[in-house]
């Protein structure tokens, strides 16, 4: 390398290292940033992830009125299947019983009438009804076929047992963490890029950069490195609040998520390249960046997942970057798929960042008039 | 050579000629001031000169360098500061510089003698948006000198100044200019322009009127010379029969007479021994300005 190529790399760094960091002291000292891009999401990671998980899924209220052969015969084994299922109180009146059930204090009541078993519920929770109904009528096929086996001596002619296995859907904090971090990551890349755009513009300090001895590439790569640091840092916060306070276990190829999110970060800069050049404010550049984010993070499944979601929701969010982030995030931090499993979402960032930046190139202005 | 070559810039907005076919040029080492009331396209005529904007037409060369499109050889010879103060959110004037410094492959050691310079050690550690005007101004000035540029463009740098660092901002500037530095810079203020400039260029409505010293510019008006008598000294009588009057009048000062020949009339009064007191006021660059652009500067 020559001396004067030497020495201009040398002046380059100076200068890209000093833009770095009056863009990172210029956000840190930015309570407003801080707060929206770390404790804002922070906040729901623990409200998911502390609060709700706890809840578990919730059993049927069931009061049982009176004597009810169907739980007396029950063998051990078979009430602790109902109690995962019922949460059985008893009581003497069934009118009371019924006017509780009526006012949703619970969900049904039971009551033995002449050797039938009579189930009272309402219809307001049709999925519960329809829980309550089937297990109900379960038990009692059960209870139906044991007594006859007995009278028979028989075995009966077929025999069920349930055991449980790891479900396809996933713990609260294991969908929260990836999804959230998604989320936080991508608006402080958007408002980030849209503020300093416009914030730059609008204070001339664009124009006066225009005047230094610095190229816009070493201008874009500082704002780059620091979005991408504070990206990292979120991630850390997150997968490390994630593991030490809610129990998040993290799956073999996690680490894919830092070359994720790294792809994510341009993808979501982009965005707010473009807010940044269709606005005229700062304020207005926060706004659109926010615009875009928000409604794309409830589409893209950031804050519940999207499995039970119509087929046209599922659709629409398919053409959102943020959608295939959180995929790939889920992907690799906690659902155990492999490395390469990332690459397809990072690929459909990288072409949006791609696209989305030159439109905001063919977009942008110097100056806010 | 020249340090500055401007050739019929031209630029508009819509129907405006904001710049109407401006040709200048600044020999190098040269001081020259740009005055003109509000509007009057000092601003846009910089920039373009700085290029910041391209113009509809024309071209302009600073340092033998073509200023259009964007030249990387031109940037770290010339320094800038811009009517509006251009800061780096949120950080401390000490980074301020240290990073505009940085920009420019300048030691931060250096950067924070500019902060002395300038009068701002006390407020090194105060973030720029809580600067007062004039110091938000003066670190700004700071910023664009920091490199040591051999041209100097400044907007308006004393606007917002008290006057106290008006007048040192005008040592400095001197000073530069005096160790070889090119400056060009706006004002409105016309004993700015006379004190430190070596020509002034009267700009109003996109056009240079004028563009002389400001002797020159003074002489050329051609205006004629105020005398005033201390008061009870000349009777009616008296003025009458002094030669080369023009006019007369009482004022609170005086008599004041006006002349086009300044010498003989002295030379009449000190005959009489008149001169005790005597005020000359000649023309300035305030009517110069008045003249040429046909409006009063301060309306
Ligand atoms: N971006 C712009 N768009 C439209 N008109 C503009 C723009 N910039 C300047 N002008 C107009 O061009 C004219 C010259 O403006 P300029 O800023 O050069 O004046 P100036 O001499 O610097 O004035 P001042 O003494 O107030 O700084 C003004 O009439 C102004 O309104
Ligand atoms: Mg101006």
């Amino acid at each position: 390398m020559s001396a004067s190529t030497s020495e201009r790399l040398g002046a380059r760094t100076t200068a890209f290292v000093a833009l770095s960091r009056a863009i990172l002291n210029g956000f840190l000292r930015d309570r407003s940033s801080v707060f929206f891009s770390v404790i804002f999401p922070l906040m729901f990671l623990v409200l998911f992830g502390g609060v709700f998980s706890n809840q578990g899924q919730s059993r049927v209220d069931m009061i049982q009125v009176g004597d009810v052969a169907l739980l007396e015969t029950m063998d051990a084994e078979t009430r602790e299947d109902f109690e995962a299922t019922f949460e059985v109180t008893e009581s003497d009146d069934l009118d009371a019983a019924l006017e509780e059930v009526r006012a949703g204090d619970a969900d049904v009541a039971i009551v033995m009438d002449d050797g039938v078993l009579v189930a009272h519920y309402t219809l307001t929770d049709q999925t519960k009804a329809a829980t309550t109904a089937g297990a109900l009528r379960a038990f009692v096929d059960g209870a139906n076929v044991g007594a006859l086996a007995e009278e028979s001596g028989a075995d009966p002619p077929f025999a069920v047992r349930f055991s449980s296995v790891e479900d396809e859907s996933l713990e609260v904090i294991q969908f929260v963490t990836p999804g959230l971090l998604g989320w936080a990551v991508a608006m402080s890349a958007a408002f980030g890029a849209a503020a300093t755009l416009q914030g730059w513009r609008q204070s001339k300090l664009l124009r006066r950069l225009q005047l230094a001895p610095v190229s816009t590439r070493t201008v874009v790569a500082a704002r780059i490195v620091v979005t991408v640091g504070i990206a990292l840092v979120q991630m850390a916060i997150f997968v490390g609040l994630g593991v030490v306070a809610f129990g998040l276990e993290l799956s073999g190829a996690w680490w894919m998520a830092v070359p994720l999110l790294v792809v994510g970060t341009l993808c979501f800069m982009s965005l707010g390249l473009l807010a940044g050049a269709v606005t005229k404010t700062q304020e207005g550049a926060v706004n659109a960046a926010n615009f875009l984010v928000l409604p794309m993070a409830f589409l893209s499944g950031s804050f519940f997942p999207l499995d039970g979601a119509p087929g046209w929701l599922q659709a629409i969010s398919l053409a959102m970057p943020l959608r295939h982030l959180n995929d790939g995030m889920i992907d690799v931090m906690v659902r155990g798929e492999g490395p390469a499993s990332a690459l397809l979402p990072m690929g459909i960032l990288a072409l949006f960042a791609v696209v989305v930046t030159l439109i905001s190139a063919r977009l942008f202005r110097w100056d806010s008039t | 050579m020249a340090a500055i070559e401007v050739r019929d810039l031209v630029m508009t907005y819509g129907d405006l000629r904001a710049v109407d076919e401006v040709s200048l040029d600044v020999g190098e080492g040269e001081f020259v001031g740009v005055v003109g009331p509000n509007g009057a396209g000092k601003t846009t005529l910089l920039e373009m000169i700085e290029g910041l904007r391209k113009p509809d037409s024309g071209s302009a060369r600073v340092l033998g360098e073509p200023v259009w499109p964007r030249n990387p050889r031109l940037l770290p010879r010339i320094g800038v500061q811009l009517q509006a103060s251009s800061f780096f959110e949120r950080l401390t004037a000490r980074e301020q510089i240290r990073t505009f410094a940085a920009l420019y492959g300048v030691p931060a050691g250096h950067a924070d003698e500019w902060l002395s310079r300038v009068g701002l050690d006390e407020k090194a550690d105060a973030r720029v948006e809580d600067l007062s005007g004039g110091q938000a101004q003066r670190l700004s000035i700071a910023c664009a000198l920091v490199h040591d540029p051999e041209v100097l463009f400044l907007d308006e740098p004393t606007a917002a100044l008290d006057p106290q660092a008006r007048r040192n901002l005008w040592d400095l500037l001197s000073g530069l200019n005096e160790s070889g530095r090119t400056v060009v810079l706006t004002t409105h203020y016309m004993d700015e322009a006379e004190a430190l400039c070596d020509r002034v260029a009267i700009m109003d409505a996109g056009r240079i009127l004028q563009f002389d010293t400001p002797t020159a510019l003074v002489r050329g008006l051609d205006a004629p010379v105020r005398i005033v008598v201390a008061p009870g000294q000349l009777g009616r009588d008296e003025v009458a029969r002094l030669p080369h009057v023009l006019d007369a009048e009482e004022s609170e000062d005086g008599t004041v007479l006006t002349t086009r020949e300044p010498g003989a009339v002295i030379g009449h009064l000190a005959e009489h021994d008149l001169l005790d007191g005597v005020q000359l006021r000649t023309g300035t660059l305030e009517d110069v300005f008045l003249a040429v652009t046909g409006r009063d500067y301060r309306a």
